[in-house]
């Protein structure tokens, strides 16, 4: 997945869509500072999700990130590698490490994330 | 055998650790076996396998008896020893709860008066000691705050308001009583934002929780004007009680505006932590909440035989512990204030204060200090400036150890970044803060220097630093027989 | 006078405002505001540790304590003798005076302790995993029920009404501004729905009688619910572990493990539950690990459950909870050892139960219930238990619970290791003689 054709949301999830399927990620700003991921908890197969609501958790040993769905759809997939293994997370976050697939109610909800330059800038203003 | 064998795996057959009385009447027949358990493994060990067991794993502990224990927030003060024996005297310990009252007319005398003596200590008029941790206190008095609400047809204040800087405990307690919770920002100084506060109340909001002083170590300068728009808006004011060693024998909360209050008696009143609890968290209320306090109190009726009995009061929110909450540790609170006095308490709350600003003062030139104003009983630096070089707070704390010193509280609270807490508390003296000093001194210049030896750290405690990330991802969580896999995924 | 507990002197004082930049201690209190600094306080005057120590035995020998009466109530604070090795290792400094042990690197001595506490829960109930303790059995008990609703996503909790009534009410409050509804339970023509989260039994139940918990756990796991099941934890050495009953999350009053009375606190909330609950369940979980060496030690661990990381999400706001009490516990069990912990249960069957064929065969005297049961057990008495009571505290003995008016008449007896056969014998004997002065 090349990170400059991705949507961004403001709780660091990407979303590609393609023909009414989207995959949902989060990013490797997010994945980095979580730091040692052990434990991945995701919504399961056939649940319907609004957007900005909640796909599943990642935990470190010390924090807990929630997954945001950056688009409303039903969940048709999720990454079953990634439950035995959660810290693939960090290491391929951009591809192997997808999280969810959804097929995307409405794709104009696209418009309400951010392009990969508006993410670059919004995370340089919180790294600062 | 290894030293850290388990009881279970240094178990002998027949062996055991202590012998019971013989069966002196008949026995009868027992129960349909459907009912009986087959097999029973617990160890089998002598009594000096015990006591060396035991005598061993306590001295892998650090300790406030032990050593200089800085930990903010937890007030990790000395300990009186006498306390425990008068605590496990059977005039005490061995009452049973449910005993006659004309039995036990000693000790509701002695919940009766503490009960006052609290009340007083904040500037409330009633005081229940049934809540048995802090945490549990936060949750009666969130419990109160919503009872108090409804009894006066205001159910719809849903909304607890929590500053930024606000314990975890708070935000948790929050949820549990079935609040939604709203987070208040703290300004860069260190108080509440009012600017944030003012929009946010509403009638919907039910109280707001403030920690007096706050995690930072700082009294809100802005607490009347805190107090006077809570109240404008229909809501409580809550404090959270847990740093009140800071202003005990000095400041009366409910002169201050405060309603009601959790303390938190391992804490401010000197019962001992043991490693985790027990403890005890008393609520203050103001007249008002009175009727709504958890069951039973304990009241003086003058002219009875036995003058102290419990009762429960007219709109109480039930029970909150099975009993009356943790006597004995009642006890060795009730024996300090006794000890004290009203001078001593203040004596408490100025040399805890003294001490911690000695410290503040003494770290600033090494350590970034966020909030670089006069604090009272603790204050938060951070590891900034360390960062730079890739030195953490958990590295700090982790070379502390090596020093011999307890680390701070670390990355807490949130507002600062890399934080260190620090609670000197009073009982330590100038002496022991020095050593301290001139450890986090060297520790800083070795942050500068030798940032890997930082990284490493501790290198002299019983045990190197410990993958907790490892613990997490192959759970074992207890004891199986050797042979099997004793990392078992859970 | 200069408190005991403060190191420094003024001159100490002095010099550290010197430092500071202040000349009194008054400056530092400016964030006060003035009026509010010098409060007065009306607090009894300072006395030394000899005057206290002195006074505090007397009021403590006010008191009449078990140790000098014969004693006979239960109901869910109990006697037990106490092994001289669990008080004096728990007294040591290292284990009273540390906090939670956030530090693992030094605090292996509480950590590896409470590992074997739960190692040592989880056999004895059969559970796969337990925590580090709750307070007591009936916060345990109510942070159950609400694990019970968050695990199934529903809001009644079903209450057998052999549950201890203090419990029930704990269950009460607790479930207040969450919406969930505590209902009271018949054990005959029991049904559970779907909107039952669980099903919450004890065993021995409030009057001492055996439940049969696979009936119970097959009625609720059918109706999609969890069985929560509350345990005196002494009965184990003689009862079937719950967990191989099906029960789905134990707790159990720790106190009979080691623990004095005091009073009804501090004591101990055990909490176990299924492997597959784990992430639901409240409070501290110690799991094994290993250290930069390779050596094996213990952490903290699961701690994203807790409030000071997940916050308003967590999964109780627990903090401090009773490992000082954990640890009582857990030496206890290791001093009785397999061996110990089954004779005490079958000492405390066989006495209670000779305790109840001789008083069932008074005259006026008989057992509320023709149940099994284990420890304690009711009677219906002749005359109002609050005057056998009175009468029997005469002849320096503590009588039962008075179960009135719930039961008419009647006492809950509790009849443990401590109690010899001349003990209930003199018990027998009174209760006789208070029965024989009734008028036919």
């Amino acid at each position: 997945m090349d990170p400059r054709e991705l949507r961004y949301a403001e709780s660091h999830e990407w979303v590609f869509e393609k023909d009414g399927i989207a995959t949902v990620g989060i990013t490797d700003f997010a994945a980095a500072r979580l730091g040692d991921i052990v434990f991945l908890e995701l919504v399961s197969v056939g649940s319907k999700v609004k957007q900005f609501e909640k796909l599943g958790e990642l935990e470190s040993v010390k924090a807990v990130a929630v997954i945001f769905s950056p688009l409303s759809g039903e969940v048709v997939a999720v990454n079953e590698a990634l439950k035995e293994e959660p810290d693939l997370v960090r290491k391929d976050p951009f591809g192997e490490s997808w999280l969810v697939k959804l097929t995307a109610d409405d794709v104009s909800e696209l418009n309400n994330l951010m392009s990969f330059q508006e993410y670059q800038e919004f995370i340089s203003r919180q790294e600062g | 055998m290894s030293k850290r064998d388990l009881l279970l795996d240094r178990s002998k057959a027949g062996a055991r650790g202590c012998t019971l009385p013989v069966l002196d009447v008949p026995p009868s027949e027992l129960p349909d076996a459907s009912l009986l358990r087959e097999e029973l493994v617990l160890p089998e060990v002598s009594e000096i396998e015990l006591v060396r067991y035991f005598t061993a794993l306590s001295r892998l502990n650090f300790s406030v008896d032990t050593g200089f224990y800085p930990l903010g927030s937890c007030t990790m003060k000395y300990n009186p020893k006498w306390h425990e024996a008068i605590a496990q005297l059977p005039g005490f310990s061995q009452l049973h709860p449910l005993q006659p009252v004309d039995t036990v007319q000693g000790a509701l005398r002695l919940m009766f008066e503490l009960q006052g003596y609290l009340a007083e200590i904040v500037g409330l008029d009633a005081t229940s000691l049934a809540p048995m941790a802090g945490a549990q206190g936060e949750l009666t008095g969130a419990m109160m705050v919503r009872a108090y609400h409804r009894h006066r047809g205001q159910g719809q204040r849903n909304i607890m308001l929590v500053p930024d800087t606000a314990h975890g405990t708070n935000a948790a307690t929050v949820t549990m009583c079935g609040f939604e919770q709203m987070t208040v920002r703290s300004t860069q100084e260190g108080d509440v934002d009012l600017d944030d506060l003012r929009p946010k109340l509403s009638d919907r909001v039910a109280a707001l929780m403030l920690t007096i002083p706050n995690t930072l170590g700082l009294f809100d300068r802005n607490t009347l004007e805190i107090s006077r728009l809570v109240h404008d808006c229909g809501a409580l004011l809550y404090c959270d009680g847990a740093n009140l060693n800071a202003v005990i024998g000095r400041t009366k909360l409910g002169e201050l505006g405060f309603d009601l209050v959790q303390m938190n008696l391992h804490k401010t009143f000197s019962t001992p932590h043991g490693g985790g609890g027990p403890g005890a968290g008393p609520v203050c209320v103001k007249e008002f909440l009175k009727d709504f306090l958890p069951t039973p109190v304990v009241i003086y009726r003058e002219g009875r035989q036995a003058a102290y009995e419990f009762a429960r009061p007219a709109k109480s929110i039930g029970k909150v512990s099975a009993f009356y909450g943790n006597f004995g540790v009642l006890v060795k609170a009730y024996a300090y204030i006794r000890t004290l006095g009203a001078g001593g308490l203040r004596e408490v709350s100025d040399n805890a204060v003294i001490n911690a600003n000695y410290l503040q003062k003494k770290l600033k030139d090494d350590y970034h200090l966020p909030h670089d104003r006069t604090c009272l009983h603790e204050f938060v630096i951070s590891a900034s400036r360390q960062k730079d070089k890739g030195v953490t707070a958990l590295d700090i704390a982790k070379r502390l150890l090596d020093y011999g010193f307890h680390p701070p509280t670390m990355y807490f609270p949130l507002v600062v970044s890399q934080a260190l807490m620090i609670e000197p508390t009073e009982t330590e003296s100038k002496e022991t803060l020095d050593e301290f000093i001139a450890a986090m001194k060297m520790i800083a210049k070795e942050a500068e220097e030798n940032p890997e030896l930082l990284h490493s750290a501790p290198h002299n405690t019983p045990m190197r630093r410990l993958d907790e990330v490892a613990a997490a991802r192959k759970l074992n969580l207890r004891w199986t027989p050797k042979g099997n896999d004793r990392c078992r995924r859970t | 006078m200069t408190s005991p507990y403060i190191a420094n002197n003024d001159q100490d004082r002095q010099a550290m405002l010197g430092e500071i930049g202040v000349t009194s201690v008054e400056e530092l209190f400016i964030d006060i505001p003035p009026s509010q600094r010098q409060a007065n306080f009306r607090l009894p005057p300072a006395l030394s540790e000899a005057e206290l120590v002195r006074e505090l035995n007397e009021l403590a020998a006010s008191n009449a304590h078990q140790g000098r009466y014969s004693c006979f109530l239960g109901a869910g604070s109990y006697r037990h003798f106490i092994p001289g090795v669990v008080t004096n290792l728990i007294g040591r400094s290292e284990f009273l005076t540390p906090y939670t042990p956030y530090q693992a690197e030094v605090s292996q001595g509480t950590l590896q302790a409470i590992y074997e506490y739960q190692s040592l829960v989880c056999q004895l109930t059969g559970m796969g995993v337990s925590n580090a303790g709750m307070y007591d059995g009936a916060t345990a008990l109510a942070e159950a029920a609400l694990m019970a609703c968050r695990i199934t996503g529903r809001k009644v909790v079903a209450i057998l009404s052999g549950v201890n009534p203090a419990y029930q009410e704990v269950v009460r409050t607790y479930s207040q501004g969450l919406g969930i509804t505590p209902a009271i339970v018949e054990a005959k023509a029991l049904s559970l729905g779907p909107d039952h989260a669980c099903l919450l039994v004890q065993n021995p139940d409030f009057f001492g009688c055996l439940e049969r918990l696979e009936d119970y756990a097959q009625l609720a796991h059918a109706a999609g619910a969890l069985l929560v099941v509350v345990v005196d934890p002494i009965s184990l050495g003689l009862l079937k572990p719950p967990g191989e009953a099906g029960a789905d999350i134990v707790v159990a009053e720790g106190q009979p493990l080691g623990i004095p009375p005091s009073f009804g606190g501090p004591s101990l909330g055990i909490f176990a539950c299924r492997e597959e609950y784990l992430r639901h369940m409240p409070g501290r979980i110690v799991g094994q690990t290993v250290d930069m060496d390779g050596e094996t030690g213990y952490v903290l661990t699961l701690q994203t459950r807790e409030q000071h990381i997940r916050r308003e999400r967590a999964t109780s706001n627990i903090c401090t909870n009773s490992a000082w009490l954990a640890l009582a516990a857990t030496i206890y069990l290791a001093a009785l050892g397999k061996q110990g912990l089954k004779e005490l249960s079958q000492l405390c069957y066989h006495k209670a139960h000779y305790a109840a064929a001789r008083i069932s065969r008074l005259k006026g005297y008989s057992l509320v219930f023709d149940r099994p049961f284990f420890k304690e057990f009711a009677i219906r008495c002749p005359v109002a238990p609050s005057y056998i009571n009175r009468r029997l505290l005469e002849r320096g003995i503590i009588g039962g619970l008075d179960l009135s008016p719930t039961v008419e008449n009647g006492m809950l007896l509790c009849v443990t290791e401590l109690h010899t056969r001349g003990d209930i014998d003199r018990l027998v004997g009174e209760l006789e003689a208070i029965g024989s002065e009734v008028p036919a």
